[in-house]
């Protein structure tokens, strides 16, 4: 079951890290502990939600990104930019110039990824008439919600949609596109510019398929530093790139929150940030929820403009990018080669299916029922003995988690402080031993660098 | 290993919590997730019942490694004619249970569709004990 190795776009960096808690404590999966001083994050739980980062004082963890001289591996570089991007920028700079400087920073094809929004969405139509019976059919939209329910919520693996998301599909279109155009697919690198950590795992180790799709990732905050900062020095006034090409107000609208679930018909519901998603998973497997058609299920807040790389603050972005499409609408902006993608049509849904998104559950203590029986009632007994106050002293998020910990052989009773001091008390262990194994929580710094008497 | 929870009669919005809890405890025994849906709705019914026919009441919940077998015990009305309130659609249910999308008389035979094992007694103005094992193999 721990075999498989699943990428994480999250990391720690070691030297920063203060091991305060803080993402420990907001990790809706449970899956940081403080070890000597450090925050660890367990692989196998962590659904690159990015909700650690946010939640870091100290900036200690950030997302992984790729060189950004990868690029250059490829003779033909394509840019695919999320469509929360153009809403980073204040309204004075235009979507040429932001075209210009990631043109300028060496992409030969600058696209938005949400252009095939239309083809997923009816194929997705199609695809829930025919597997009635899977519903209430689930997005593959977001990532870290595919992740969340492989290892919280395996009852409903069926129920996401067997599709493609909307990236994949764009990298397949315009790969193939280029191809026609004569260059070699080795020559074609795909970038996605990425506003969240879960699309760079998704990248790194795909779901549900073998096939690598995009090339690399690029955090949306460089190029965000890289517009503005060339804009500012005043650089790219000669060039501006013009566009070929507006997305339809549709297909702006459907990175954000209710921009798929407004597309189908039947009850459809709109979820974003992961514990309200968790909430409704719950209700879900317990089936206290029927006749649900369609959820919409996105991990950050307002969807992709509430992402761990998005700069600017995610209700201006929201407010921008609702501007943009209906000045868009309004105005009909020339759009040329229209249906150019209606050509690659049947190619794209040949290759749209995802096959089997495994389960892999976190929750069982053991894959031997008699076993895990045995480890819950050992459980159960700890639980006794701890204060149950959660107050994560130990290096585990709660009371329940240091006790599994415990019984899965990956922590001690004596982590715990309250039953430290009853030992020290009643001379089970010397004070300097129980000394000893808060450093091992804490690290040896933490103790070195207070003085409590004073200088 | 067993386990005990309360039931609430009338609290609507406590309705599921007990079953909630079980699901929770199978999930971490490493039950096939189908076993595990098939109880959870099957209790579900059986808690909400008491919640919306019953004064108060119990969850008890055994489980030994072939098996899950659950009493639900309540203080209540009782049913008297099990074999008619059985049958799909049947409902005493009042218009205001109704309103709050419960009461459609489905509960019962939900539980039996989803149980190996039912049984339910019961006596009038005194209270239900209904039974539901399911095997976990
Ligand atoms: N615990 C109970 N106590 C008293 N009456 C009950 C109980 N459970 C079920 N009943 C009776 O059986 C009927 C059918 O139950 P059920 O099939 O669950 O339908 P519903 O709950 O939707 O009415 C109920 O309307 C009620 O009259
Ligand atoms: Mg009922």
């Amino acid at each position: 079951m721990e075999k498989i190795h699943f990428y994480h776009a999250l990391k720690v960096v070691e030297e920063v890290c203060i091991g305060c808690t803080h993402c420990m404590n907001v990790c809706p999966t449970s899956a940081i502990r403080v070890k000597n001083g450090i925050a660890n994050i367990n692989k196998n739980a962590c659904v690159d939600c990015g909700e650690c980062l946010k939640a870091c004082p100290v900036n200690a963890i950030f997302v992984e990104q790729d060189d950004f001289t990868k690029i250059f591996n490829y003779k033909q570089r394509v840019a695919l930019l999320p469509t929360v991007l153009l809403g980073q920028f204040p309204d004075e700079i235009k979507e040429e110039q932001i075209y210009a400087v990631i043109k300028e920073l060496g992409f030969t094809h600058v696209y938005e990824v949400d252009e095939t929004a239309d083809i997923l969405t009816d194929v997705t139509k199609n695809y829930m008439h025919k597997n009635y019976q899977n519903r209430p059919f689930i997005s593959s939209f977001c990532p870290a919600i595919v992740r969340l329910i492989q290892v919280k919520f395996p009852a409903l693996v069926d129920h996401i949609i067997h599709l493609k998301p909307v990236i994949d599909i764009s990298a397949l279109f315009y790969r193939k596109k280029l191809m026609d155009e004569g260059f070699q697919r080795e020559e074609i690198g795909i970038f996605y510019v990425t506003p969240c950590a879960a699309k760079i795992a998704a990248v790194k180790s795909p779901v549900g398929t073998e096939e690598m799709l995009i090339d690399g990732v690029i955090n949306m905050d460089f190029i965000y530093n890289k517009v503005l900062l060339s804009i500012k020095q005043n650089k790219e006034k000669a060039k501006e790139v013009p566009l070929k090409r507006h997305l339809s107000r549709r297909m702006i609208g459907w990175t954000l929150t209710n921009g798929e679930a407004s597309q189908y018909s039947g009850r459809c519901l709109a979820i974003d940030e992961i514990h309200n998603v968790i909430e409704v998973l719950e209700k879900l497997e317990n089936e206290v929820i029927s006749d649900v058609d369609f959820l919409e299920l996105r991990a950050c807040d307002h969807s992709c403009a509430g992402g761990v790389l998005a700069t600017e603050n995610r209700f201006l972005a929201i407010e921008r990018l609702r501007k943009r499409a209906a000045y868009h609408h309004k105005n009909r902006p020339e759009i040329l080669k229209e249906r150019e993608i209606e050509k690659y049509r049947s190619y794209l849904l040949d290759n749209i299916s995802i096959k089997n998104i495994e389960p892999r559950s976190i929750v069982s203590l053991d894959t031997d029922m008699m076993v895990a029986m045995g480890k819950m009632k050992k459980i159960n007994r700890i639980m006794r003995v701890l204060p149950g106050i959660d107050c994560g002293a130990c290096g585990a998020p709660r009371c329940q988690a240091l006790a599994e910990d415990i019984v899965q052989g990956k922590a001690k009773m004596t982590q715990c402080v309250f039953l430290q001091k009853m030992l020290v008390k009643e001379e089970l262990i010397s004070p300097q031993e129980s000394f000893d194994i808060s450093e091992k929580t804490w690290g040896k710094e933490r103790f070195e660098k207070k003085n409590i008497k004073g200088k | 290993m067993e386990f005990r929870f309360e039931i609430e009669g009338g609290n609507f919005s406590k309705a599921g919590t007990a079953s909630s809890e079980v699901k929770k405890i199978l999930k971490q025994l490493n039950v096939d997730p189908k076993i595990i849906k098939r109880t959870v709705v099957s209790l579900y019914e059986a808690e909400v019942n008491v919640v919306a026919h019953a004064y108060e009441g119990e969850m008890n919940v055994e489980i030994i490694p072939d098996k899950v077998s659950v009493t639900i015990q309540d203080k209540g009305p009782g049913i008297p004619d099990i074999d008619q309130a059985m049958q799909e659609g049947y409902s005493t249910a009042t218009p205001k249970v109704r309103e709050m999308g419960f009461g459609a008389g489905m509960g019962l035979p939900n539980i039996k569709k989803n149980s190996d094992q039912l049984n339910i007694s019961s006596k009038v103005n005194v209270g239900t004990i209904v039974e539901i094992v399911n095997y976990l193999k």
